[in-house]
């Protein structure tokens, strides 16, 4: 669907709809259909933390200490501010302002780099300290070992599928990238940034929802 | 009066029929097929596998089937049996029913009843196909890797302990997961953004309804299937401790999350049937429904209940008494708007002109099958009642009732109704009539007397069983064959009219849905010469 830059038109109407308006509606439509599928998706981890979390108050409040507070929240702060930007960037697209969609799109990449990176030290952090899922859990400081480690299961389990889904958002915004630089979007057609806008709320959201749930246990 | 129709020039349809190409014929060569974004076309393809499917996982039951004729080891031992039964169940569940009706009927016939020009997202759909065929090789490769012996249902702590490709055969379900979704979420777009001009909602065929409420729930429960098995996985791969009872789990959480979207599961595999259902009994009665926003409605109720019941197969696991009730109490409610639906269709008949052309056959099949498969699963709602019949072979018959009598009747009562667009040809209405007599006669014999083993406490997946049970054994497996070669007919009338058939008419049914008052046959590839209007509804017989 690249838009022809010739043409009256400047949205790229695909044949089987009638008008712009109504692949725009279609398009929006489907991809908040796929956003409640992603909710669900994480709903059962969501569960899953829940049952646990009631069954053993106590060894997830002695667990959750192992967590970096610190860094959990600068990741909030990060991924929080890099919604802002991809909101800007669909600001600026609508406004036609080409350079500024770049420099937006180019920063949430940037803070979803930088959210990787911290995470990827946590990581680490834990691997050092024998804090690991299942049959590779090494750590004998932990009150409980034996029932904590699901804790710590969890926290990988929830953290890796919403890394996964941060790098599939940085995926999707470098393609998104690429394509404003090749000046395939203008005022009128925007369409695929919204998508991506919309996909990298998401992730920010079950973020707001999976810090304080695994960090902030009191 | 049908659906009025702004400008067609539709005396001359027979003079476009022979000049313009339709889809089939539209473009030619394989990769034509292979990158099409034609719904009919991907809908075609989905039919093909879909069917390859159900034979080979056919096969399967016979096999099982056979090994159950003698009350001791005939063919096979116990593990392979295991391994078949989990074959059959895990092909048939994941590769042609819950597919089934919505990626194939539901492709070609739904875009058309809208007067749309195709899916809203049609690169979606032909993704959604290749995710199908890369889940159905990974299953495939599965199986030959080591057979699971699980049964479809993979309970823990069995599925986390046992050998087998249990990871493997997870991950192409999994996949095939993600083909539901798409396909789901590709329908409800379409129905909301795409109708004609004048199709308002309570202007719809039925079958969009019911489509409509499928792929609700195809969208709200598959993405927790997806976590359940990845959750699986994970625990046979690293130990996390979820299910495990030895690693601190809890295996009847595994039955809640399992079941939270295996029984949305079984409303998918019914509501497509029903709204096939909707349309063959009004067209073949030329009558018009009785009860439409009852029917629409009540596919609506049906997807949003389901959410809430999943609990009756658990009955026996150790969850509360108080759990039990509720879940008793709420199963005997979502059997209402299926109650509701067979009379609506009953009335319709009466008083109509009934004509017993080879869909009908299937319909009046579904009626009667669908009745007694619905009823028994309300006796199995009873708490007292299931302590007695969990596991036996009652729940076994009551599925396939409604699975196979309901589901799979409407199915082939659907793919005859809508052979003539996608093929262009008529069937011979003799062999029709002779399949569905014979599939009729093998399903009863096969799985009536199920109920009765079932009722004297023979129990599912059981390799060896009781010299009681020989002789009712024996009826099944003689129907068993009786049903497989019913099916085999089918397919050869069907493949036969492909190569021999009469050309069809344009609407042979004489229906008054766009599908089949607004294309020729077969279908067009742009399905309609001019945008369809719509100014009255769906089933205006006789007005």
């Amino acid at each position: 669907m690249v838009a022809n830059q010739m043409s009256n038109s400047r949205f790229p109407l695909v044949s089987h709809f009638s008008s712009p308006h109504q692949q725009v509606e279609a398009s929006k439509l489907g991809m908040w259909l796929f956003l409640a599928t992603e909710i669900l998706l994480f709903g059962g981890l969501f569960v899953f933390y829940g049952v646990y979390h009631y069954l053993h108050p106590e060894l997830f409040k002695a667990a959750h200490r192992f967590l970096n507070v610190e860094l959990g929240a600068f990741n909030t702060v990060v991924l929080l501010f890099s919604s802002l930007t991809v909101a800007l960037a669909i600001h600026a697209i609508q406004q036609n302002k080409r350079k500024w969609v770049i420099i937006n799109l180019s920063l949430t990449i940037v803070c979803a780099c930088i959210f990787l990176v911290v995470k990827y030290f946590e990581y680490t952090h834990k691997f050092h300290q024998g804090l690991l899922p299942g049959y590779y859990f090494r750590n004998a400081t932990v009150p409980d070992p034996d029932q904590a480690q699901v804790f710590f299961s969890i926290y990988f389990m929830m953290t890796g599928l919403h890394g996964i889904h941060v790098v599939i958002g940085m995926i999707v915004l470098g393609w998104l990238l690429i394509r404003v630089i090749r000046g395939e979007f203008n005022s009128q057609y925007y369409v695929p940034i919204e998508l991506g806008g919309l996909y990298w709320h998401l992730v920010d959201v079950i973020w707001i929802f999976l810090f304080p749930l695994l960090y902030l246990i009191r | 009066m049908s659906h009025t129709i702004e400008s067609i020039e539709f005396e001359s349809s027979i003079e476009q029929e022979n000049a313009e190409p339709n889809y089939l014929t539209a473009s030619k060569g394989l990769k034509s097929w292979m990158f099409t974004l034609d719904h009919k076309r991907i809908g075609l393809m989905y039919l093909i596998s879909i069917f390859t499917f159900f034979f080979v996982a056919g096969i399967f039951a016979l096999l099982v089937r056979t090994e159950l004729w003698r009350p001791t080891k005939l063919l096979m031992e116990a593990k392979t049996y295991n391994q078949f039964f989990t074959l059959h169940g895990a092909i048939m569940v994941f590769l042609v029913i819950v597919p089934g009706i919505p990626a194939s009927l539901g492709n070609f016939a739904l875009p058309l009843q809208l007067g749309a020009k195709d899916v809203a997202f049609p690169r979606l759909n032909l993704t959604s196909y290749y995710i199908y065929v890369i889940g159905a090789f990974f299953a495939l490769f599965a199986i030959i890797n080591g057979a699971i012996d699980t049964g479809w249902t993979f309970y823990a702590p069995y599925s986390l302990n046992t050998g087998g490709s249990v990871i493997l055969m997870v991950t192409a379900v999994f996949i095939l997961g993600f083909s539901s979704i798409f396909t789901g979420l590709n329908f409800i777009v379409t129905v909301h953004k795409l109708r004609a001009p004048g199709m308002t909602w309570f202007r719809m065929p039925l079958f969009v309804w019911g489509m409509y409420a499928t792929s609700i729930i195809q969208v709200m429960a598959t993405p927790v299937l997806a976590i359940t098995l990845a959750l699986l996985a994970i625990e046979r791969g690293l130990g996390i401790g979820i299910f495990d009872p030895i690693l601190g789990g809890d295996p009847v959480l595994f039955q809640h999350f399992f079941w939270f979207y295996s029984h949305p599961a079984v409303y998918i595999m019914i509501l497509p049937g029903m709204a096939i259902i909707s349309e063959l009994i009004t067209t073949f009665s030329q009558k018009k429904i009785f009860g439409y926003r009852l029917i629409a409605f009540s596919s609506i109720a049906i997807a949003v209940i389901s959410f809430l019941v999943w609990g009756h197969h658990m009955f026996v696991s150790g969850q509360s008494e108080l759990a039990g009730m509720v879940f008793s109490a709420l199963t005997f409610l979502v059997a209402v708007p299926s109650g509701i639906k067979i009379f609506n269709w009953i009335s319709t008949m009466h008083k109509g002109s009934i004509s017993l052309k080879t869909p009908m056959l299937w319909a009046l099949s579904f009626l009667f099958l669908f009745s007694i498969g619905g009823l028994t699963g309300v006796f199995l709602a009873v708490l007292s009642i299931d302590v007695h019949l969990h596991d036996t072979y009652f729940v076994v018959a009551h599925f396939h009732y409604v699975m196979v009598g309901g589901t799979m009747m409407a199915f082939v009562g659907g793919i005859y109704y809508w052979w003539p667009k996608m093929t262009g040809k008529m069937y011979s209405e003799k062999w029709g009539a002779i399949a569905a007599i014979l599939v009729f006669l093998g399903f009863n014999l096969t799985f009536f007397v199920q109920f009765l083993m079932g009722s004297h406490g023979m129990p599912r997946r059981y390799y060896n069983y009781l010299e009681q049970f020989r002789t009712m054994h024996q009826f099944s497996t003689v129907g068993s064959y009786l049903l497989g070669f019913g099916f085999f007919l089918v397919l050869l009338n069907l493949l036969h009219s492909v190569a021999r058939g009469e050309r069809a008419p344009a609407n042979p049914w004489h229906a008054l849905t766009l599908d089949f008052t607004q294309t020729s046959s077969p279908v067009i590839e742009h399905n309609f010469h001019h945008q369809p209007t719509v100014h009255t509804g769906p089933y205006e017989y006789g007005e």
